[in-house]
């Protein structure tokens, strides 16, 4: 390669890594600030602050969500398998949350430890199936419970 | 390596001629994987178990998100392929990607959009995703801006390119912001040298729609490449004989 050409495309490069480096040292810097949610162990650690208007996301605990009979109010737990918190919420749930779902709530923690959302979000993962499929897998998962039970 | 075709596509006039021959097959090409695509997504691809119908955007969103990051991709390597040989098709090529970047950039956003309302339950969030692909959408209108505001064009394609470089940077955050960080927008379903997490069903239309857009891109930006050169070329005299024998 021609001299001037190479040293060009050195110094372009060494630019590159250099601002590179330094964008991924702000990331770095900034992570808690970039991070959408708090996960539940996070929170159980205390690292999450109280009375300031924070999310929290995690899988809804199967069997944890209990609805008002006579309002909106809702309450339910999500889990990232280690530790749960506790969520109550008065409103609207996405069509999408359910018992397994993962979800992403935004709301403060009280001093029981306990979330008060103002709104719930629901995470889709990167799975995409056909009903019947997911049917089918179902009645699999059902069928097998029976079986050991 | 042979670099004898890279030269010829360096050559004004040898592009000219390639451009108007592979031009407009490649644009009908490209429509027809579309129409494949969207007929076989929109019509055939079963619905999703948790999204319903509303899954159905996806084809659109994720050729437009792709071709917002592939587009950004070849933007930068021909910025530094004009920064370091000073190759002139590349400033040219530059500057008839970028709007069509823009476009696809905004496409993936608008789609992301509508499909975020029944989905999660919000138009918008500010995680990591849709963040970086609001900064990549932010960094194509600046090299747009900036390509267009200068008189002298060597200065414009120079400071241009500079950003078009140095916005690379922005692709690696885009590609594992999902993974870097806690954020809404789920992971990404295809990984090389894994099986999809998606039935063929889906993910076939999914591969016409995309091949589509590809072709339907490559084919607008020869178009725009064409005009940009007939602009900057106006005093040689291969284009004197171009404009000549379509008539003018």
């Amino acid at each position: 390669m021609h001299p001037v050409r190479r040293k060009r495309l050195v110094a372009l490069f060494s630019i590159l890594i250099i601002l590179g480096l330094a964008v991924g040292l702000i990331l770095y810097a900034l992570q808690q600030n970039i991070n959408l949610f708090y996960g539940p162990t996070q929170v159980a650690q205390g690292e999450a602050p109280q009375n300031i208007t924070i999310r929290v996301g995690g899988m809804v605990v199967e069997n944890s969500v209990q609805r008002d009979q006579t309002s909106l109010a809702v309450r339910f737990e999500v889990t990232d398998f280690v530790h749960n918190i506790a969520i109550e919420y008065d409103g609207i749930l996405p069509d999408l949350f359910r018992e397994g779902q993962g979800i992403v709530a935004q709301g403060k923690l009280n001093e029981n430890g306990i979330f008060i959302a103002q709104e719930v979000l629901a995470k889709h993962d990167e799975k995409y199936m056909s009903p019947e499929v997911s049917e089918a897998l179902e009645s699999a998962k059902s069928y097998s419970t029976t079986l050991v039970e | 390596m042979n670099w004898t075709w890279f030269h010829k596509f360096g050559s004004p006039k040898w592009f000219f001629q390639w451009a108007d021959k592979w031009g407009k097959l490649i644009f009908y090409i490209g429509i027809a994987l579309f129409l494949v695509g969207l007929v076989l997504g929109l019509g055939f691809a079963p619905e999703d178990y948790q999204q319903g119908n509303s899954v159905r955007i996806i084809y659109i969103h994720v050729p437009a998100a792709m071709l917002a990051q592939s587009c950004y991709l070849a933007l930068g390597v021909a910025g530094i392929v004009f920064m370091v040989w000073q190759m002139k098709m590349a400033p040219i090529f530059m500057k008839a990607m970028a709007p069509i970047g823009a476009v696809m950039a905004f496409l993936a956003l608008m789609s992301g959009a509508i499909w975020g309302k029944p989905t999660w339950g919000t138009w918008w969030v500010w995680d990591a995703r849709l963040t970086s692909v609001l900064i990549l959408f932010l960094m194509y209108l600046g090299i747009v801006a900036i390509q267009n505001s200068f008189d002298d064009t060597k200065l414009a394609d120079k400071a241009a390119a500079i950003i078009a470089i140095i916005g690379l940077i922005n692709l690696p955050i885009i590609k594992y912001s999902v993974e870097w960080w806690n954020s809404l927008h789920q992971p990404a379903t295809f990984v090389i040298g894994e099986k999809p997490s998606m039935p063929s069903e889906m993910w076939v239309p999914l591969l016409f729609s995309v091949l589509g857009f590809y072709c339907i891109v490559t084919a607008l930006v020869c178009w725009r490449m064409q005009t940009e050169l007939l602009i900057r070329e106006r005093r040689a005299s291969w284009v004197k004989k171009e404009v000549t024998k379509h008539g003018v």
